[in-house]
C-alpha cells in the first residue's frame, strides 16, 4: 500500500481551489503552450488549468480522441506545433521512437523539485514524462447475485468461471460474465492481461523477436474462450460502451472492467437501483495459480516536445506542472480520475485501481515495438474465439503478422 | 475547343487535384517502396509510478545516424507488397501446394489478412452495387407515379439514409439490431429462433453490412434515376403504346435505354465506393467477421504504432483494384466518347 | 411520364404503393425512432434490458420526473456549445460548395466541349484519383500541413474537401454540359465572343439546374465529412461531425451519447427545409443534365 500512502499524503493539505477561472501565477515570463491529448474530463481539467498560467504568450489545447493520429505529425515539425503531448504508457513509445520528445531532467532539476519522484517516468535513466493519473482493469461484481449463490467475490479467473457456472445453473442469468472483448484493440488488451497473468513473456529477452506461441499463450487463449462461453454471444462486438450497457441493463454479474468506467456504473443514471446499488469493485484477478494479477497498470502523463525553443519548453513545463498541482483538485475534479496528485482523496469506486497498484500489477509494456504486437493480436484472436482454428494456429498467425509488421518498421531484419 | 482555352478552363481544377491528390499519391507510392531503417535496440531500465522494469528501447543516437543517412528508410522495392500482410506471395504458393482441393485452398487463403479483406470487399461490391441500382430504380419509378404533392416530402425521406451521418445513424442501427433491440427482437420472432443474434454470426453479419450498404446508397441511385425519368420522351412512349406495346415492353424498350447512360454513371461511382467499404465495418464493430481493404488501411494507421508503409502499399493496391474493377465500364465509355465527341 | 395518360392495372398500382410504403418505412423509421428517442435519457434509448423502455420512458421518468426530456439538446447546444461547430460547418459547407462549383463548372464545361482525346484522359485520371482512400490522403497531408503551419484552420479543410471532391464534381458537371446544345455557345462565338464570353453570357444563364444538383452532392459531402475534418481541424475550428464523434466517448471513458443523438436530430431539420426548397431545381437539374457515363 506504499503508493496509496504516497498518493494520499497531503490529503490534509488540500488547498482551497482558487484555480478555476482565475489567472494563476506559474512564474512564467514568456513562452508558448500548445497541448495535444485525449479529451476525457480529467485531461480537460489539466489542460484548462495549465492554460490559466499568466505570462504565456500563447496558450491553447487541442484535445481529441484522434490525438494519437496527429500528435506525432504535430511534433515532428520544427518548431513543433505542439509543445506538449498528453500520453499514456502505450502511446508514449510512438513519440520516443521518433525522437520528438525531450528528456526532462534539466527542467525537473531547475523547476520541478517538488514533483513527487513516483510521478516521474524514466526511460533508460532519463525522465521522459510526468504522470498524473492511474488506471487499471479489475473485477466488478454484483453483490446481491454473489450473495444469492453464496459465493465470495472471485480472486482468480478460475473462481470467476465457477461462480459463472453456478449463476447460470441456478437460472439467475444466462450470460453472467462480461468484458470489453470487441475484436481489435480491446480484445488484444484482454489477451495481454491474461498472458501476463499466466507469467508469459512476449519477446525473447532483449530483442524484438516475438515468442507467444507457447504454453502460456495457449492457456491464455483457452481461458479467454472459457470466459467467453459465459458471455453474451455478441461479445466480439462489445467494447467498453457495449459492456457497460449490458451491465446497467442487469444482464451481467461479473466482469473485468476499466477503473475509469466504474464510476458511471455506480451512479443512479441509466440503471435500476437493484443494479447500481449492488455494483461493487474488487481487486484484479489472478489466473493459473500465479501471483501476478492478470491485468495491466496504466498512467496518463505529459511530455515536452523536442523541436521547440528552450524558452517554450520551460514555459510549457511550468504550465503543465501547474496543471497537475494539488490546487486543481476540488469537488468537481476529485472524482474525474485516480489522480496521483497530492491531496487526492479516493472514493470507494477507486478501490479496484488501488488494489491493482498494491498487488504490484505489471504496467502495460512500454516497448518500442509493442504497439505492432497489440495490433496483430487484435486482428487474429477472434478467429480462435469463434472456433475457426486451433490455438496454435492463431498464435502462429499472430507471430507471423507481427514479424512482418516489425520487419516493415525496421525492428527485425 | 482550342487547346489554350481548354487549358485555362481546366487549370484551377487541375491544380487542386494535382496538389491535393496527385502529389499525395506519388508520395504514397514512394512510401510503399521503402521500409523503416533498422532500429537499433538496447536494453534499458524504465521507472514509473509502479516501479522499475527492464525493457528495450530504441538507441536514439545510433538510429539518428541511420535516419540522417536514409530519411525515407531502406529501399525495399516490392517487398512490402509481397509480404505476408499484403499479397503474401510465398504463403500463397505454400498453401497451394499443401491444399487438398480448391475449397480447402480458399478456406486457408482466408486466413491471410489481405485475402480475407479482399474476399469480403469483392462480395460486398458485387452484391451491393446491383441491388442498389435495382432498388434505386424501383423507388424512382414508384415515387414518380405518386401524387405530385407527396413527391417533395417523399424525396426528403428517401434521402434520409444518405443525410444522417453514418457515425450516429449506424450507431443507432447497431443498437436496434442487437438481440434485445427492436429489430433484433423482431428478427427473432420472425425466424422463430430465440437464440438468433445477428452480431454473433459471420454470415448474418455479412448480410447486415450489405443490407446497410444498400439502404445507405440507394438514395443516390434513386435521385439520379428519378431525375432521368422526368426526361423520358413522352412522344416515344405514346407511339409505342399506339403500336400496342405492353407496359413491360414500354419500360424495356423505351425507359431502360433512356436511363442506360445514368446507369453507367451510377455503376461507376457505386463500384468505386463499395470497393472502398469502410464505415459500416467500424460502426457495427464487425471486424471480427468482416474486413475490407480500407479497413486494413485504417487499422494500420490507427494502431498504437502507425504503419505508414504498410498502409501505403494497401492504398496502392486499392487504387489498382478500382482501376481493374472499372476497366470494363471505362472501355465502354472510351468507345462512346469517340462517337459523341 | 405516362402516369396520367394511362390508367394502371389495380394490381400494379397496389404493388407501387406497397413498394413506396415499405421503402418510406425503411428510410424514415430509423430517423423517426431517433427523433423520438432524442427526448429520452440514454438508459431508455439504448436499453439492453428491454427495448420497449424507449416507448414507455421508464428511466426518463425516474431520472427527470417526466416521460420526455430535453436534456440531450440542452447538453449539446448549451453546455457543449454545439452552435460553434454548427457555425463552422455552415462556413465549410458554404465555401466548399461555392468553390467546388466554380472550379467544376469551368472544368466541366471545357471537358464537355473539347473534341480531343486528352479530355477523356483527363476525366479518366480524375476518376482514378477518386479511388484513393481519403484516410491515406489525409495522413499524407499531416506532416506537410504542420510544416507549413496551415494545419487546423478552416480554409485548409475547405481546400482539401474541394480538391477531394473535384473528380466527382467534374464528372457530373461534364455530363450536364454535354446536354446543353453546342449551337448555343458556338453561335455566340461566331458572333465574335471569345470562349469565356460565350461561357459567361450564354452558358451561365442556362446551367443553374445542373449546378444546383451537383451542389447538393458537394454540400452533403462537406456536411457529412469525418475523415478529413476530424484530422485536420483544430478543436476550436471543429465542424459538426467530429464534434458529434467527441460526444461518443473512448475506450476508457464514457461519453454522452444522448448529446450526439440530439445534435444529429437538430441538424437534420435545416436540411429538410433546404431540400424542400431546392427539390424542384434538383429534379429539373438532373433532368437537363441527364448524366451520361
Amino acid at each position: 500500500m506504499k503508493l496509496k500512502k504516497i498518493l494520499m499524503t497531503g490529503s490534509f493539505l488540500v488547498a482551497a481551489s482558487a484555480s478555476t477561472a482565475f489567472a494563476a501565477d506559474c512564474s512564467i515570463e514568456s513562452g508558448r503552450l500548445s497541448i495535444v491529448g485525449n479529451e476525457f474530463p480529467a485531461i480537460q481539467t489539466v489542460a484548462r488549468n495549465a492554460q490559466e498560467c499568466e505570462g504565456l504568450t500563447e496558450a491553447k489545447a487541442n484535445l481529441t480522441a484522434d490525438h494519437q493520429k496527429i500528435n506525432l505529425a504535430g511534433m515532428q515539425g520544427n518548431p513543433a506545433e505542439y509543445t506538449t503531448a498528453i500520453v499514456a504508457n502505450s502511446s508514449i513509445v510512438a513519440l520516443i521512437n521518433e525522437d520528438v520528445i525531450r528528456p526532462l531532467d534539466d527542467l525537473v532539476a531547475a523547476y520541478g523539485q517538488d514533483i513527487p519522484r513516483n510521478q516521474l517516468i524514466t526511460i533508460n535513466g532519463e525522465i521522459m514524462a510526468v504522470a498524473f493519473m492511474a488506471n487499471a482493469q479489475h473485477l466488478v461484481y454484483r453483490k446481491d447475485i454473489l450473495e444469492q449463490i453464496g459465493v465470495e467475490p472471485p480472486k482468480t479467473y478460475e473462481e470467476m468461471l465457477a461462480a459463472a457456472e453456478k449463476i447460470r445453473a441456478e437460472g439467475i442469468l444466462e450470460h453472467p460474465l462480461g468484458g470489453p472483448y470487441m475484436a481489435g484493440w480491446n480484445l488484444a488488451q484482454e489477451f495481454i492481461n491474461m498472458y501476463i497473468g499466466h507469467g508469459g513473456e512476449f519477446y525473447e529477452p532483449g530483442t524484438a523477436t516475438v515468442s507467444i506461441n507457447n504454453e502460456a499463450g495457449v492457456a491464455t487463449l483457452e481461458m479467454l474462450k472459457a470466459l467467453s462461453e459465459y458471455m453474451n454471444p455478441d461479445f466480439l462486438t462489445h467494447d467498453s460502451n457495449g459492456t457497460s450497457a449490458e451491465w446497467e441493463a442487469g444482464n451481467v454479474a461479473l466482469m473485468n472492467m476499466w477503473g475509469s468506467r466504474t464510476g458511471v456504473l455506480m451512479d443512479a443514471e441509466g440503471s435500476t437501483p437493484e443494479v447500481y446499488e449492488n455494483t461493487m469493485v474488487g481487486a484484479p484477478m489472478t489466473v493459473g495459480g500465479n501471483d501476478t494479477p492478470a491485468s495491466t497498470l496504466w498512467w496518463d502523463g505529459w511530455t515536452v516536445a523536442k523541436n521547440i525553443s528552450d524558452e517554450d519548453a520551460e514555459a510549457t513545463f511550468k504550465a503543465m506542472k501547474h496543471g497537475i498541482s494539488p490546487a486543481i483538485l476540488n469537488d468537481e475534479t476529485m472524482g474525474q480520475a485516480v489522480w496521483m496528485i497530492e491531496g487526492y482523496q479516493p472514493a470507494a469506486v477507486n478501490e479496484g485501481v488501488f488494489s491493482a497498484i498494491s498487488m504490484q500489477t505489471t504496467p502495460y509494456p512500454m516497448l518500442p515495438h509493442h504497439g505492432l504486437l497489440h495490433t496483430a493480436l487484435g486482428d487474429n484472436i477472434a478467429d480462435f474465439l469463434q472456433g475457426k482454428e486451433s490455438a496454435e494456429q492463431t498464435l502462429s498467425d499472430i507471430e507471423a503478422a507481427y514479424t512482418t509488421a516489425a520487419r516493415e518498421k525496421g525492428f527485425i531484419n | 475547343m482550342k487547346h489554350s482555352a481548354f487549358f485555362w478552363f481546366t487549370l484551377p481544377s487541375a491544380i487542386a487535384m494535382l496538389l491535393f491528390i496527385f502529389f499525395p499519391i506519388v508520395s504514397v507510392v514512394v512510401q510503399s517502396l521503402y521500409v523503416a531503417h533498422e532500429q537499433v535496440i538496447v536494453e534499458v531500465e524504465n521507472c514509473g509510478p509502479f516501479g522499475c522494469t527492464t525493457a528495450t528501447a530504441i538507441d536514439q543516437e545510433a538510429t539518428a545516424a541511420l535516419r540522417e543517412e536514409q530519411p525515407l528508410g531502406r529501399f525495399a522495392g516490392l517487398e512490402i507488397y509481397t509480404d505476408r500482410n499484403h499479397l503474401a506471395v510465398d504463403e500463397f504458393g505454400q498453401l497451394w501446394a499443401q491444399s487438398t482441393g480448391v475449397g480447402d485452398f480458399i478456406g486457408r487463403l482466408m486466413n491471410l489478412p489481405f485475402y480475407k479483406a479482399i474476399g469480403f470487399t469483392l462480395t460486398y461490391t458485387f452484391i451491393v452495387t446491383p441491388l442498389t441500382i435495382i432498388l434505386g430504380f424501383i423507388i424512382a419509378v414508384a415515387v414518380n407515379s405518386a401524387a405530385r404533392a407527396l413527391r417533395g416530402p417523399m424525396i426528403f425521406f428517401s434521402l434520409l439514409p444518405m443525410i444522417v451521418t453514418p457515425l450516429v445513424g449506424s450507431l443507432i442501427l447497431f443498437w436496434m439490431v442487437d438481440a434485445r433491440g427492436i429489430l433484433g427482437t423482431a428478427l427473432r420472432a420472425l425466424a422463430d429462433d430465440p437464440s438468433l443474434s445477428v452480431k454473433a454470426d459471420t454470415g448474418l453479419m455479412w448480410i447486415m453490412l450489405m443490407v446497410y450498404g444498400v439502404w445507405h446508397s440507394a438514395p443516390f441511385a434513386f435521385i439520379v434515376y428519378y431525375a432521368g425519368l422526368q426526361t423520358v420522351n413522352t412522344d416515344t412512349l405514346e407511339a409505342a403504346r399506339i403500336d400496342g406495346a405492353s407496359r413491360w415492353q414500354q419500360i424495356r424498350h423505351v425507359v431502360i435505354p433512356h436511363l442506360l447512360p445514368l446507369t453507367t454513371f451510377i455503376a461507376l461511382i457505386q463500384l468505386m465506393d463499395n470497393f472502398r467499404v469502410f464505415e459500416p465495418i467500424v460502426s457495427f464493430n464487425a471486424s471480427a467477421h468482416a474486413t475490407s481493404l480500407s479497413w486494413a488501411i485504417y487499422n494500420d494507421l490507427g494502431g498504437e504504432t502507425q504503419q505508414l508503409s504498410s498502409a501505403a502499399a494497401t492504398s496502392v493496391l486499392t487504387i489498382l483494384g478500382v482501376a481493374i474493377l472499372l476497366s470494363p465500364v471505362l472501355i465502354r465509355t472510351w468507345r462512346d466518347y469517340g462517337k459523341t465527341a | 411520364m405516362a402516369s396520367q395518360a394511362q390508367k394502371r392495372p389495380v394490381l400494379l398500382q397496389a404493388l407501387m404503393i406497397a413498394v413506396l410504403v415499405i421503402w418510406m418505412i425503411a428510410a424514415a423509421f430509423p430517423f423517426l425512432w431517433t427523433l423520438w428517442g432524442s427526448f429520452k435519457v440514454e438508459g431508455d434509448f439504448f436499453s439492453l434490458a428491454d427495448w420497449t423502455n424507449v416507448l414507455t420512458g421508464d428511466m426518463t421518468t425516474r431520472e427527470t420526473g417526466d416521460a420526455f426530456t430535453t436534456q440531450g439538446y440542452a447538453g449539446a447546444w448549451i453546455q457543449e456549445e454545439f452552435w460553434r461547430a454548427a457555425w463552422n460547418s455552415t462556413l465549410v459547407c458554404l465555401f466548399v460548395v461555392t468553390i467546388s462549383l466554380t472550379l467544376g463548372t469551368l472544368g466541366g464545361y471545357a471537358l464537355a466541349r473539347s473534341t480531343y482525346r486528352y479530355a477523356f484522359w483527363f476525366l479518366l485520371v480524375a476518376l482514378i484519383f477518386r479511388a484513393m482512400p481519403p484516410i491515406t490522403l489525409v495522413s499524407g497531408y499531416l506532416p506537410v500541413f504542420f510544416e507549413w503551419n496551415v494545419w487546423g484552420y478552416l480554409p485548409t479543410a475547405i481546400i482539401v474537401l474541394v480538391a477531394i471532391n473535384q473528380p466527382f464534381t467534374l464528372w457530373m458537371l461534364h455530363s450536364f454540359f454535354k446536354n446543353i446544345p453546342q449551337d448555343l455557345d458556338e453561335s455566340a462565338m461566331v458572333d465574335g465572343c471569345t470562349r469565356f464570353q460565350a461561357f459567361r453570357h450564354v452558358i451561365i444563364p442556362v446551367m443553374w439546374p445542373g449546378v444546383i444538383t451537383t451542389g447538393l452532392f458537394s454540400f452533403l459531402l462537406a456536411y457529412n465529412d469525418f475523415a478529413v475534418t476530424a484530422m485536420i481541424l483544430d478543436k476550436e475550428n471543429q465542424t459538426m461531425i467530429p464534434k458529434i464523434a467527441s460526444f461518443l466517448g473512448t475506450t476508457q471513458t464514457k461519453g454522452n451519447v444522448m448529446f450526439a443523438v440530439a445534435a444529429v436530430v437538430s441538424t437534420t431539420a435545416p436540411l429538410f427545409l433546404l431540400i424542400m426548397f431546392f427539390q424542384r431545381q434538383i429534379v429539373s437539374g438532373l433532368t437537363a443534365g441527364a448524366v451520361k457515363g
